[in-house]
Formats: structure tokens, C-alpha cells, sequence
């Protein structure tokens, strides 16, 4: 492999891990406040419809981001309302709107079946810094978006570790009653939570549709919401390893399309399982290591109500 | 103002109390919980509530601190009427409440259990200002504590400090302990203690809500004593003994049931030899442990809890692998046997944690009734569950043990916690046991259901049960064990007869003292 092809892959690698952070960093906000949601593919799916959707009527694509933004955080509103109000049972409520985020999209895009994206994200040129050979190609030209993805992420590690907000937050995903005691209100901190979460998982949506395939398919997610679940399991729910495991996981899906070009002989389904393999070996040796500093969120999943004992 | 107040000197100021409740009333469906309750406490007062469980004392005291509403009566902090409608109005006008069951984070550390939720410090955290900070406290206060730590690599006790430093932080005068003696050690307690003088000297108030007649004695200055949701008696502590409060609290003598009949040697039914047994992180946690059990008798284990005495009874039920060493029951090696043949052989436990692992809590009390022999065919009408004769099998155990319930189709997370260790008990009993092993029976209860258990216990070894009984209040072992055996540090240190020692001797072996003349 020649240097350039090289760097087209690491370039590639970072656009495909993008749509996958985003959704891994909002999904990893809302577990660290105890809500587990997989209703990720659901959310990224309509994020992606509602953009695209958007953008193509306005030719706008910063109106098709905010259109996003708002059908991810709409499915989650519906996960938060069934999960923290009415403590229904996460995982049910979460594979539900999997399946209605799905079939929502699916129905909004009927008639923008394989249009192309007209209005797309240009790549910004950033003066010095992408003349750099090799790794200007690789890292700084790309569209505004990968960079506002990496500087979300960043943010939301020092959000969750460095400040009274992540304190708060954690507080509620670890025991909500010790939090509840000090006067937290929990069940607002995790509707918060879990709407910008699922409003991340939009914008990881509309970052396939718009950038990624700048096209509607129905279903064009194929899986990638799941990979964000894993992720935030690999990441161990810290957010700086979630950006580095995006980036693994990425990678390997951008080696899938390369592979078959150059003639090598893996069969793309073993790709395909690969983020999920990892994923299982990191919950084994996180196991094995027993760091209760290092796990899940003690009340992952659990509804809160402060009269039960 | 200022100035008259402080010519009139101390005992002036004193008669204004910091808490003054009046006429409260509060009802839950079915049970009148406070009855026109009043309540006072003075600033720099250590004040027991004592009372039953189930007397109306932690319906009293949250009703203090924001959790529930009192149906009517009025709360008056500082002399200020004040109305709480959740905990953190309670917190802003000072009081603080440390529930049984500590609510702190575990993955947390303990200068960051401290400040959560408060708004005084600034949105990004510097950790070492917060831990120093929780230093400072901790320090003024005499409570040894590291600010760095993990809460879950702390002890019981330590985390209560933590608990006690973030009421503390919160600037809180008032200061509300839910039976906080229960998880601590006999040295943890004593260093309480000398935390809550501290803070009555520095002019805080503490309420102890408790049953525990002797810790009342030695660190409350004044009692009120509450029965059936009514205050039936309050004084300064000089005007009281334990006679009189207990009276106050039961309203009937309770017989302490000295039934130590003459001693007729039973044959050994268990001989334990060279016992190791290993703990829940690879450490050993019984070592060479040798004993025997004879038929009619109660040996007590005594010692301080996490000397190993849950691993034994566990090993001895089967529950745990013996590393090494020999269990003879009958002559016969058990130490590989599993735990439904030692239960059909006659071995019984009674768990230390009654509701995880000796009852299923969503469960009825029917279903709990017969989870020890609900293979028994008797319960069975071809291969289905006959419950007709489930439901009369329960009404039996439910009567000959004194268990009292509403309806024994209801899940048993309703009981309270002294019939919950009944129908445990009478189940275990029903089956016949010749050996019993029972961890800390009496935990958590109160004076009379605590009677109820060891009638219950006696009644057995007069049968001609062996009983091994793991307990840690040593007046209980000196009013219904026979012998007694203290283990420190995984061993068994001796084994002594109860009527040839003395509290302070077991006393001193429990903490490790040197034996002398062995």
C-alpha cells in the first residue's frame, strides 16, 4: 500500500468513526445518568430522515442539523416519558422506538428513495496545518462536523470529570437516592440527559445522510446504532475512549470497502462482527480485573422512586 | 437585643429550643403512625427517641426532615414556623438526616460525596481544594477519614463519617442518626459517640433514634420514649434507668426467659476439626478451627462481625467450600456434601440476611413458607403444587410461630422485621432440625420480638437441638447460650462456659487481647 492510499484510509477512517461518536457520546450521557436506551439505531435513522429531509426543502444544511437535532431529541423524549415518569422497563421502551424510528424514517423518506444530497458539507481548508504532507490529508480536510464531533466529545469527558454538572449527573446514574438526599432532582437530571443524548444520536444520523452517503436509503444506518451501544461499553463510559475506540471501530469500516478493492481476502462479515468482538473481550478482562471504579453505572437501568425501600 | 440575651447568660438561652414539634399527626393507610405527637430538642442536646420498632420514631423523625408531611401539627425550627415539602428545605434550615441504609455514591470519593449536590463550590471542581477542604471538617470534628478514599473501599463505620461530614459541609445544627450503632463494631460506636459529644459541645443537636436501651444510657441527655405512635414518657436522662424505660417501651416486664435449666450432657452430634475456610476475596477467613456441638445446647459465637463467623456458619451449611480440615456429623465426613443432602440429614440455616437470602421478598408468605420442602410430596397433587394444603401448611406455621400478618397471600416485603425472622425461623424449625445454625437472629429487632426469637430458640434446645448461634451482643449470649466460643481473626481463640465467665473476659479475646494461662 503507497503512502497516498495510506492516508486516504486514515482520512476514511475518521469520517466513518464521526456518526459513531456522536451517537456513543449521547448514549454515554444518558447511561451515566442511569438510562440505557437502545432505541440509538431509531434515533440515528430518524436524525438522518429529518435532516435529509430538511436540507434537501431549505438548502440548508445547518437547518437539516437542527431538524436533526430535534428528531433524535423527540424519540428520546418518548424513551424519557415511558422510562423516568412512568419507570417502564428501559430495555423494552428502548427496542420499541428502535423499531418505530425505523419504520418512522422509512415512511418521511418514501419519496426521497436514492435522491442525492444536493447541499453538502464542504471540506474546510485549513491554512498550514493541512499542507502538512501526509498528515494534512489526513487530519484537516475534513467538513465542520468531524471537528465539532471530536470537540463534543472532549467536552463531555471534562463535563462529566471536571465539573459540579458531571458530578450531579453521575451522582444520579450511580445511586439516585444518595442523590435525591443532597437534593438533586433526579428525575430532571435524567430527562436532561437523555434528550441531548438522543439528540446526539441524530446528529450522528444526519451526519450519514448529509456527509457520509449524501443520499436517502431506507434503513442507511445498517447497524451503526448498535456499534454506539457497544462502544460505550468498550469505552468502559468514559468519553475520551470512546473517541479512540470510534476511531478503531471506523477504521475497520472503512478497511471493509478498501479490502475488497485490493483483492485481500477477508470475508467482510468477520469486519462486520469485529467492533462486537472487542466489545465482548473488554467486558471479559474488565471482569476479570473486578475495577469497581471502572464499570457500569451502579443504577444503569434501574427505574428511581423515592418512596420504595 | 444581642447584649440582653447575653447578660441573661447561658441557661436563658437554652430555653429556646432549636426543634419544637406539636400536635403531629400523620396516618398511613391502616395505621395511625403519629398520634399528636410533641417533641422537643434544645441546641448542644444529645436526644434518644427510643421506642419499639414500628412505634412511630422514623415517621417522627422524617416528617423532620422534609420526607413526609405530617397530616397536621406544626414544626417550629429556631422558634420559626416552617412548612418542608421535600428533604433540602429541610437542609437549608439545618437539618440532617442519616438514614439506616447510607446514601452516598459508591464509586465516588469521599470529598466528592461530601460536596455533591451543595452549591457553594465553583462549577469546575478542583479536587484537591474540596479535599482539603473535607480535611478541615473532618479534623474540627475528630473524624478520622481520607478524603482521597473510594466509599466502597471504606468500612461501615467509615462510612458513616462520610455521611456525618456531608451534613456537617451543609452547615447542618440538627443532626438525625437512624439506629446508627446497628453496623458498627464495639470500638466504631465508642468513637461515635465521642464524634456526637464533639458536636453537642460546639452547640449542634443530635436526635439518636434507637432501641438500643444501653446506648441510650450512656450518651443521651435527655429521652422521649414513643409506643404505638404516642409519646408516653420524656425526662432527663439523671431521672431514669433501664428498668423504667423498658417498662416505658413494652409496657410490660419482659421476662427474661433465664431458662438455663441443669446442664444434662447431650451426645456430640458435630465435630469440627483443623476448619479452613476461605472468604469472598481468596483470603482465609476461618483458620484451624476446631469445636464440637453437643445435642441440647447453644454455643454461642461471639466476636466482633468479619472475624470470620459468617464463613463458618456458611461452610457449616454448605453454602462455602472447605479448604481444609473435617466436618464429622454424626461420625460422619459432610464436607463435601451439598446443601439439600444437609438439610435432609437435619442441618438448618437461619441466614444472617433474612430478606435476600433466607426469604424472597416479591414473594407471599405461602410461597416463603415453603421453599425449604416444597418437593415434599405432601404439598403435591400429582405433579402439580396443591395449594390447599400449601395455604393450611402456612396457617399452621403462621400460628405455632406467632407470626403476624394480614393476609399471607401479600408479598413478605411488608412484614416487619421481627415477623419476618419468625416465619424464617418456624419454617427452619418445622423441618425438624437436629442441628440449627443461626446468624444474628435478633439483628435489627426489638426487645419483644427479640424475646419472641429466643423463646422460640430455647423452646428448641430444651428439644434437644444443637444450636450454633453467631451473635453480637454479649448480654444475649450470657442470658440464653451455654457455652460460648470467641473468634478473632478467622480463629476460634476459646471456647468458654457461660457460667464460668465473665462480659469483660469475652470482651477482651474478642479484640485480641493475650490469653493468658492457656
Amino acid at each position: 500500500m503507497d503512502i497516498t492510499a495510506l492516508s486516504a484510509l486514515l482520512a476514511a477512517t475518521i469520517i466513518a468513526g464521526t456518526p459513531i461518536l456522536f451517537a456513543a457520546t449521547g448514549e454515554l450521557l444518558a447511561e451515566r445518568s442511569g438510562i440505557l436506551n437502545l432505541g440509538v439505531e431509531g434515533m440515528m435513522l430518524v436524525g438522518a430522515a429529518f435532516g435529509f429531509i430538511s436540507t434537501v426543502n431549505t438548502g440548508n444544511h445547518w437547518l437539516g442539523i437542527l431538524a436533526a437535532l430535534a428528531g433524535g431529541g423527540f424519540i428520546a423524549s418518548i424513551h424519557a416519558l415511558v422510562t423516568i415518569t412512568l419507570r417502564g422497563n428501559q430495555v423494552v421502551s428502548g427496542l420499541a422506538l428502535t423499531i418505530f424510528g425505523s419504520g418512522l424514517s422509512g415512511f418521511l423518506g418514501k419519496n426521497y428513495q436514492g435522491a442525492p444530497m444536493p447541499y453538502q458539507f464542504k471540506p474546510l481548508n485549513i491554512p498550514v496545518l493541512g499542507d502538512i504532507p501526509f498528515l494534512g490529508p489526513v487530519f484537516f480536510h475534513h467538513d465542520a462536523m468531524v471537528y465539532l464531533c471530536i470537540i463534543i466529545a472532549t467536552a463531555m469527558w471534562y463535563l462529566l470529570y471536571k465539573t459540579m454538572w458531571g458530578l450531579t449527573i453521575r451522582s444520579v446514574g450511580e445511586n439516585p437516592q444518595a442523590a435525591d438526599a443532597v437534593g438533586i432532582n433526579v428525575a430532571r437530571v435524567r430527562y436532561f440527559c437523555t434528550i441531548a443524548g438522543g439528540m446526539m444520536a441524530g446528529l450522528g444520523g444526519a451526519y450519514i445522510s448529509l456527509v457520509y452517503a449524501p443520499t436517502w436509503q431506507e434503513n442507511m444506518t445498517a447497524g451503526r446504532g448498535w456499534i454506539a451501544v457497544a462502544l460505550v461499553i468498550f469505552a468502559l463510559w468514559n468519553p475520551t475512549r470512546a473517541i479512540l475506540g470510534a476511531y478503531l471501530f471506523g477504521g475497520v469500516e472503512a478497511l471493509t470497502f478498501r479490502l475488497q478493492t485490493m483483492g485481500i481476502n477477508i470475508s467482510s462479515f468477520f469486519l462486520a462482527m469485529f467492533p462486537y468482538i472487542v466489545t465482548i473481550l473488554v467486558l471479559v478482562l474488565v471482569t476479570i480485573r473486578r475495577r469497581q471504579d471502572a464499570g457500569a453505572p451502579e443504577a444503569l437501568g434501574l427505574a428511581y422512586d423515592r418512596e420504595e425501600r | 437585643m444581642k447584649a440582653a440575651l447575653y447578660h441573661e447568660g447561658v441557661v436563658n438561652l437554652k430555653q429556646i429550643p432549636v426543634i419544637e414539634m406539636k400536635g403531629i399527626n400523620k396516618r398511613f393507610p391502616g395505621v395511625i403512625a403519629n398520634d399528636n405527637i410533641s417533641f422537643r430538642v434544645y441546641p448542644g442536646e444529645i436526644h434518644a427517641l427510643l421506642g419499639e420498632n414500628g412505634a412511630g420514631k422514623s415517621t417522627l423523625m422524617s416528617i423532620l426532615a422534609g420526607l413526609y408531611r405530617p397530616d397536621s401539627g406544626t414544626i417550629k425550627v429556631q422558634g420559626k414556623v416552617v412548612r418542608f415539602h421535600s428533604p433540602r428545605q429541610a437542609l437549608e434550615e439545618g437539618i440532617g438526616m442519616i438514614y439506616q441504609h447510607f446514601r452516598l455514591v459508591n464509586n465516588f470519593t469521599v470529598a466528592e460525596n461530601v460536596v455533591l449536590g451543595s452549591g457553594n463550590i465553583n462549577w469546575s471542581i478542583n479536587h484537591e481544594l474540596i479535599e482539603k477542604e473535607t480535611q478541615r471538617i473532618s479534623q474540627n470534628y475528630g473524624l478520622k477519614i481520607n478524603p482521597a478514599a473510594r466509599v466502597h473501599q471504606l468500612s461501615l463505620g467509615e462510612q458513616q463519617r462520610v455521611e456525618i461530614l456531608k451534613m456537617l459541609y451543609r452547615g447542618c445544627d440538627i443532626l438525625i442518626m437512624d439506629e446508627p450503632t446497628t453496623v458498627l463494631t464495639p470500638g466504631e460506636v465508642k468513637e461515635l459517640f465521642q464524634v456526637l459529644r464533639m458536636m453537642s459541645r460546639q452547640g449542634k443537636s443530635v436526635v439518636l433514634i434507637t432501641h438500643k436501651l444501653n446506648e441510650v444510657m450512656e450518651i443521651a441527655d435527655y429521652v422521649t420514649v414513643l409506643r404505638r405512635g404516642r409519646v408516653v414518657g420524656d425526662d432527663r436522662i439523671e431521672n431514669l434507668d433501664e428498668g423504667l424505660l423498658t417498662r416505658m417501651m413494652v409496657a410490660r416486664e419482659v421476662i427474661h426467659s433465664q431458662a438455663r435449666r441443669d446442664k444434662q450432657d447431650g451426645s456430640m452430634i458435630l465435630n469440627i476439626n483443623n476448619l479452613e475456610v476461605k472468604g469472598d476475596r481468596g483470603n482465609t477467613a476461618v483458620n484451624n478451627v476446631s469445636f464440637d456441638l453437643h445435642q441440647g445446647e447453644i454455643l454461642a459465637i461471639a466476636g466482633v462481625a468479619g472475624n470470620g463467623q459468617k464463613e463458618l456458619v456458611e461452610a457449616l451449611a454448605g453454602l462455602r467450600g472447605v479448604v481444609s480440615g473435617s466436618v464429622k456429623y454424626e461420625g460422619e465426613e459432610i464436607k463435601n456434601h451439598n446443601v439439600k443432602s444437609r438439610i435432609a440429614s437435619g442441618i438448618n440455616m437461619v441466614p444472617e440476611d433474612r430478606i435476600g437470602m433466607g426469604l424472597v421478598p416479591n414473594l407471599s408468605v405461602i410461597d416463603n413458607s415453603i421453599l425449604r420442602s416444597y418437593y415434599k410430596e405432601e404439598f403435591y397433587s400429582g405433579w402439580l403444587l396443591n395449594y390447599k394444603r400449601v395455604r393450611s401448611y402456612t396457617d399452621r406455621i403462621i400460628k405455632e410461630y406467632d407470626v403476624f400478618i394480614s393476609d399471607s397471600r401479600h408479598p413478605i416485603n411488608y412484614l416487619s422485621g421481627g415477623n419476618l425472622q419468625k416465619l424464617l425461623l418456624g419454617r427452619e424449625i418445622d423441618q425438624g432440625p437436629r442441628v440449627l445454625l443461626a446468624a444474628y437472629p435478633v439483628r435489627g429487632l426489638d426487645v419483644a420480638a427479640a424475646e419472641g426469637v429466643y423463646d422460640l430458640l430455647l423452646k428448641e434446645r430444651d428439644k434437644g437441638t444443637a444450636i450454633l448461634l453467631v451473635l453480637e451482643d454479649l448480654d444475649d449470649i450470657f442470658r440464653i447460650a451455654d457455652r460460648v466460643a470467641v473468634m478473632y481473626q478467622g480463629c476460634i481463640r476459646k471456647i468458654l462456659d457461660v457460667e464460668k465467665t465473665s462480659i469483660d473476659e469475652i470482651g477482651s479475646i474478642m479484640v485480641g487481647a493475650e490469653l493468658t494461662g492457656v
